[in-house]
């Protein structure tokens, strides 16, 4: 099962159509699904699930960035995790990393620096962030933009960030990391 | 979070508004009113009937008119915005975006512009669902236009039912035509919804057909009881 958490400011907020459900309708196709919001998460949640995937949010939603105190379980797991947007600045959060202002909107030109897998070549996809991240030295870079960093993983555990939406032009990368964790 | 809804009077926009009032409180409707039917963001026919569907509403609306020449209408969108924000202190602005990464980056950028969130709750939704949800939640709305092969002039006026579904889901298989309108292949007009106080009621109406396009022209409407 892949636990799916809502990373919006608030539950069964109006974020909820336009950030989860998308990467729901995705995640579905490949195994059963249960979303719970950040603020509602259970050990027993972590326990039942194979895989965990972090929503975005709207562009002015900061609310899981000033909380990373919920979050310091992505440091204990040993789950896949897959944070998209305001998930990979959550994990950059968690992480120490750093967080800058970096404001990307639309369809973007992203390069891929390192072999991995999800992406071959260059590549184009759907960016609505206003931070990016400095990634640590525990995290490995897998993809860039013009501005930003694009794709990280942790080197030794299986947590992903992109900061694209990929459920917006890139599902592939959605079922890819859930066919590549189980 | 007070909210304003971007306005067409389809049952996009319609339906966007309706997802919006549960969860926030709606406190305005904004209404781009192109002068040019070609306009790259807004092409509705009947935009002018959005007047009648705010006051069956209950709801104030923005309006403002573009030329609709691409950038202008877009400079045009942005003051209507923030004509909103300032005279009913908007939070937010609310789209009917589906598909469209050309619309929804364009209305994202603008809110961010101005310090505004920006929701698209129809974001992704699976088209032929989304013509269900209006079934299902006895929206009436009718075909106001027609812009791609082989939709005709005996698709104007008709009511989104079960059976038109499944007509365009068919054309979808066969044209690739989008079941939903998203390529702009049908625009739609929206005469009740469970947030309509009143519905709204057609007097007189001109078909317009040439080519492989058309519309259904309100001539004449009114408010009636529902």
């Amino acid at each position: 099962m892949i636990l799916i958490v809502d990373m919006n400011w608030k539950k069964d907020s109006l974020g909820y159509y336009e950030f989860v459900s998308p990467i729901l309708t995705i995640a579905k196709t490949q195994d059963e699904c249960i979303v719970k919001h950040f603020l509602d998460l259970t050990s027993q949640d972590m326990n039942r699930c194979k895989s965990v995937i972090l929503s975005g949010t709207a562009l002015k939603d900061t609310a899981t960035l000033s909380q990373p105190e919920k979050f310091t379980w992505l440091k204990e797991t040993k789950k896949p995790v897959l944070g998209i947007c305001a998930g990979m600045e959550t994990i950059g959060a968690v992480y120490g990393m750093r967080l800058f202002r970096c404001l990307e909107i639309g369809m973007t030109s992203i390069s891929t620096v390192k072999e991995n897998p999800f992406y071959r070549k260059d590549f184009k996809a759907y960016s609505l962030h206003s931070y990016c991240i400095e990634p640590s030295a525990d995290f490995t870079v897998y993809a860039k933009s013009a501005k930003c960093v694009q794709i990280i993983k942790h080197k030794t555990n299986p947590i992903y960030g992109v900061l694209f939406h990929p459920e917006v032009r890139n599902a592939e990368l959605i079922r890819r990391f859930i066919q590549l964790e189980s | 979070m007070r909210l304003g809804v971007l306005f067409s009077g389809g049952k996009d926009s319609t339906l966007a508004l309706h997802y919006s009032a549960e969860k926030e409180e709606v406190v305005c409707l904004i209404t781009i009113i192109p002068e040019n039917k070609e306009s790259f963001m807004f092409h509705t026919p009947n935009i002018e009937v959005s007047s009648l569907q705010a006051e069956a509403l209950g709801l104030p609306q923005v309006k403002r008119a573009t030329i609709g020449e691409k950038e202008k209408e877009l400079s045009d969108l942005e003051d209507a915005i923030a004509d909103a924000a300032r005279m009913f202190q908007i939070e937010g602005v609310v789209t009917g975006a589906v598909e469209s990464v050309y619309q929804a980056e364009r209305v994202q950028r603008i809110c961010n512009r101005l310090g505004l969130w920006c929701f698209n709750p129809l974001w992704k939704h699976d088209q032929k669902a989304l013509l269900e949800e209006l079934l299902e939640k006895r929206f009436n709305v009718i075909v106001s236009g027609v812009f791609a092969y082989p939709l005709d002039e005996k698709w104007l006026g008709k009511q989104i039912d079960t059976k038109l579904i499944g007509r365009l889901v068919d054309l979808q298989q066969k044209y690739g035509l989008s079941p939903a309108g998203e390529g702009g292949e049908i625009e739609t007009t929206v005469l009740d919804a469970p947030l309509f106080k009143k519905k709204i009621e057609v007097l007189d109406y001109n078909v317009e057909f040439k080519g492989n396009s058309g519309v259904f022209m309100i001539k004449q409407a009114r408010m009636v009881s529902k």
